[in-house]
């Protein structure tokens, strides 16, 4: 039974040893930041390893109303071999779907070294009971899920009811068991740097494996300064703690250049470490055909019609 | 999974991840041989040269004029002429219409003068690209819109040119240099006679290719280059009305003897050594990126770098520990890569002070910490340096490095903070990171300095004014007060007001 947390108003939290302090972040300056390291030039070989790393990253998703186990397993066959015509490009990190449609990715990626991850907590807006969450979660887990990925309940964090919050996380990361959890934050509806802040700072202190941007069902998803406030933290727990937590950005990443500029971020900001699946993912459901794209073109020296790309 | 799909091969996840190199290309910069002075609007052959280099690799670029007294005395001549006949006499609307023709072809010409700016200063191509350049196209925008609207910045004085000033510029920001000094000059109706610093005179001369190209009438912009012995031409000569002064506080002071009693007006930028001071409520990791661009920007060759980093007691230890994690990240090399943080030293004379000062530090009893860094062979570097334990008497702590290299104290309170901040003969610039706006307001009110940057660094914008306190200098450059200098009016003010 998970002891009911006792949590002082702004929260110092009771994990040993000390977690960073909350402190702030200049919204200004971090996105000054972001928009420098976004201008790093990179080339060729470098531009290469980035994309193929990339791909290694990429939890490829779909999360319809209309996601069948037809188009799971087309998703899951891209997953696999993203490139058909190229034996060389390494299989996504994971696939992410829907409880219901656990059953059917588990059983197509069954043998490959790509994983399910399910969303769930009632995604995308966490506005159910808690036990309606955990029931979710044991149902994904029983059923083969790898990965978790659940959202925070915003309407707790903003009403100021980080106990709430946290005391969910950790529910949640019980329910899983060995089970990988990332942790949405769902930064758009945080509204502010320091808010992305104090909440990644209390998922990672309830125990999240990962923390990520968005559930990418509200416009205004991952951006480059958001998810370096969210590094930022990350940076500190490690630093305090000696712990390595992941980062998901989602949402929003759609072409191979962004995708290098948020590998640049992390490779500048938590350092040559974090280059691993492990540790990092890009949520996206339309970025792989054009980072497939650009790997081809450095491979041939020329664009090829995007009719060359499947699309699943 | 299919038969095909375990056929997947597996490539071994690489290790490291390395930039490829990724320079801007010289090809855009045709550079000529040599170069003579720039003259009534025209190219007149030097009597003596000597040879401009690349500081990078130490290759000579190009022969440069060394100016003699008496090439300096046609530059005046020509300023002067032009001032007399036509210049101070055409509509303020025609004066805005050459500077805002300057403005717009630096601005087509950017790429080439950024590949410049950073061939012969060997400053990061990112920052001659995304600061130098811009901001320079910036100021003569910015003051080609005051040109014709004198009146309304000074109602009631009626505002009129000084005449031919003589102004001397340092070689960090070669091209911004000459937009503050040439771009409100020429807006108040004045002639110019400029000498761009003796390492870094290729800008300015192909700026010169700009003023042609805007039809400039000849003489109004006069450029010579040379050592000090050319700097210090321009200040004796007799037919100078003003001088405007950009450089080291030793020199500075020598101009103002040599003009005392000269009826010649006077403005100094000179030297400084800016407090960064960091509380503890401060946004930590958005601070220790201000203090990287408030020391490390432009190798610290700043006169306002924020050199003295004074840390609250109580974040000592995180910050310093992020400072100098966020330095193993900092990309030391050729200026023209456009990954490159930190470039080249601006010259060998430059490198020794700053190896001489460093050794004073350590000699001290200051701790130093350098990242792991690979320089390259030829050419001038330094690797960005933090001094750790440094007391307010060392000479680190209290002389202008002019190089990347920060010296850290701390403080307990606010009042500390301010007594420690203004205690330097300097007082150019200073920085406040705090969340706290009334703390802001309380330290902008008592720290002795021009500019005070609250949670921000190295900031600039034509509209705002930028000048010492001390021994940093005086007068104002840039915003409306940058006009002053170069106006005289009615009623008392000015020397010959």
């Amino acid at each position: 039974m998970v002891q009911a947390p006792v949590l002082p108003r702004g929260f110092e939290l009771p994990l040993e040893p000390r977690l960073p302090r909350i402190g702030s972040v200049d919204a200004v300056a971090l996105e000054e930041r972001a928009a420098s390291l976004a201008r790093r030039s990179i080339k060729r070989e470098a531009k290469v390893f980035a994309l193929e790393l990339a791909v290694r990253m990429m939890d490829l998703t779909t999360l319809e109303g209309q996601d069948t186990p037809g188009k799971v397993a087309a998703l899951a066959s891209k997953a696999i071999r993203p490139d058909p015509s190229d034996l060389g490009i390494p299989s996504v990190a994971a696939i992410c779907v829907y409880p219901n449609l656990v059953p059917a990715a588990v059983s197509r990626v069954k043998g490959s070294s790509v994983k399910v991850a399910s969303v769930a907590t009632a995604f995308p807006s966490g506005q159910s009971p808690l036990e309606t969450k955990l029931d979710e979660v044991r149902w994904v887990v029983d059923h083969g899920a790898d990965e978790v990925d659940m959202v925070i309940d915003r309407g707790a964090f903003l009403s100021g009811r980080y106990a709430k919050v946290y005391d969910e996380v950790v529910r949640v990361k019980e329910a899983c068991g060995d089970t990988h959890l990332k942790v949405i934050l769902e930064v758009a509806e945080l509204g502010t740097y320091d808010n992305v802040r104090r909440a990644s700072l209390l998922a990672m202190a309830a125990g999240a494996d990962f923390i990520k941007t968005s559930t990418g069902k509200l416009p205004g998803a991952a951006t480059l300064p958001v998810t370096l406030c969210m590094l930022e933290a990350i940076r500190d727990v490690r630093e305090e703690t000696g712990r390595m937590v992941g980062m998901k950005p989602a949402g929003g990443i759609r072409q191979a250049k962004q995708a290098v500029q948020y590998l640049v971020q992390l490779h500048e900001t938590l350092g040559p470490e974090w280059l691993t699946p492990d540790l990092y993912r890009l949520g996206a459901s339309s970025l792989l055909n054009d980072v497939l794209m650009q790997l081809r073109k450095e491979k041939t020296g020329a664009y090829q019609s995007p009719d060359y790309f499947t699309v699943d | 999974m299919t038969e095909l799909e375990r056929k997947q091969e597996y490539a071994p996840v690489p290790k490291d991840w390395t930039y490829a190199p990724a320079p801007e290309a010289r090809d855009i910069v045709s550079l000529r041989e040599r170069y003579g002075h720039f003259i009534g609007g025209e190219w007149v052959e030097p009597a003596e040269t000597y040879a401009t280099i690349s500081p990078a690799t130490e290759e000579t670029l190009a022969e440069v004029g060394e100016a003699t007294e008496a090439e300096v005395l046609a530059a005046v001549a020509a300023a002067r002429e032009a001032f007399a006949n036509g210049w101070s006499e055409i509509s303020p609307a025609e004066r805005a219409k050459y500077l805002f023709r300057i403005a717009r072809i630096l601005q087509e010409r950017s790429r080439e003068f950024a590949v410049l700016e950073s061939l012969n200063g060997g400053k990061p191509i990112k920052e001659s690209r995304d600061v130098d350049v811009p901001l320079a196209a910036a100021h003569f925008f910015y003051y080609a819109g005051w040109a014709d609207k004198l009146e309304y910045a000074f109602p009631n004085r009626t505002p009129r040119p000084v005449g031919v000033a003589g102004q001397i510029i340092p070689w960090n920001f070669p091209l911004l240099m000459l937009a503050w000094k040439i771009a409100p000059a020429l807006a108040a109706g004045n002639t110019v006679v400029l000498k761009p610093a003796e390492t870094t005179p290729l800008s300015a001369l192909h700026f010169c290719d700009i003023l042609q190209q805007a039809e400039l009438p000849p003489g109004v912009v006069n450029i010579v280059t040379g050592d000090g012995s050319t700097g210090a031409a321009i200040v004796k000569t007799d037919d100078v009305d003003k001088i405007a002064f950009t450089g080291s506080t030793e020199v500075g002071k020598a101009i103002q003897r040599e003009l005392a009693g000269s009826g010649k007006r006077l403005t100094l930028e000179l030297g400084g050594k800016a407090a960064n001071i960091i509380f503890d409520d401060a946004a930590l990791d958005q601070a220790v990126e201000g203090i990287v661009n408030g020391i490390y920007f432009n190798q610290g060759h700043v006169c306002c770098a924020g050199s003295r980093l004074l840390v609250q007691e109580s974040i000592y230890e995180p910050v310093v520990e992020k400072l100098k994690r966020r330095l193993t990240t900092l990309r030391v090399g050729d200026p023209l890569d456009k990954n490159t943080d930190v470039g080249a030293i601006n010259s060998k004379q430059q490198l020794d002070k700053i190896k001489e000062l460093v050794a004073s530090g350590e000699e001290e009893g200051a701790e130093i910490y350098q990242p792991p860094c690979r320089l390259p062979e030829k050419g001038y570097w330094f690797v960005p340096t933090v001094f750790t334990n440094v007391a307010q008497s060392y000479r680190i702590a209290q002389e202008e490095i002019f190089g990347p290299v920060l010296s850290i104290l701390t403080f307990r309170t606010p009042e500390e903070a301010v007594e420690k901040a203004n205690n330097t003969p300097y007082g150019l610039s200073a920085g406040v990171w705090t969340e706290k706006g009334s703390r802001i307001l309380w330290m902008a009110e008592r720290l002795r300095a021009g500019v005070v940057w609250a949670n921000t660094y190295n900031r600039f914008d034509p509209s705002s004014p930028f000048g010492g306190y001390k021994e940093s200098g005086f007068g104002r450059e840039g915003g409306r007060h940058g006009l002053e200098p170069y106006l005289e009016f009615d009623g008392g003010d000015g020397s010959r007001g």
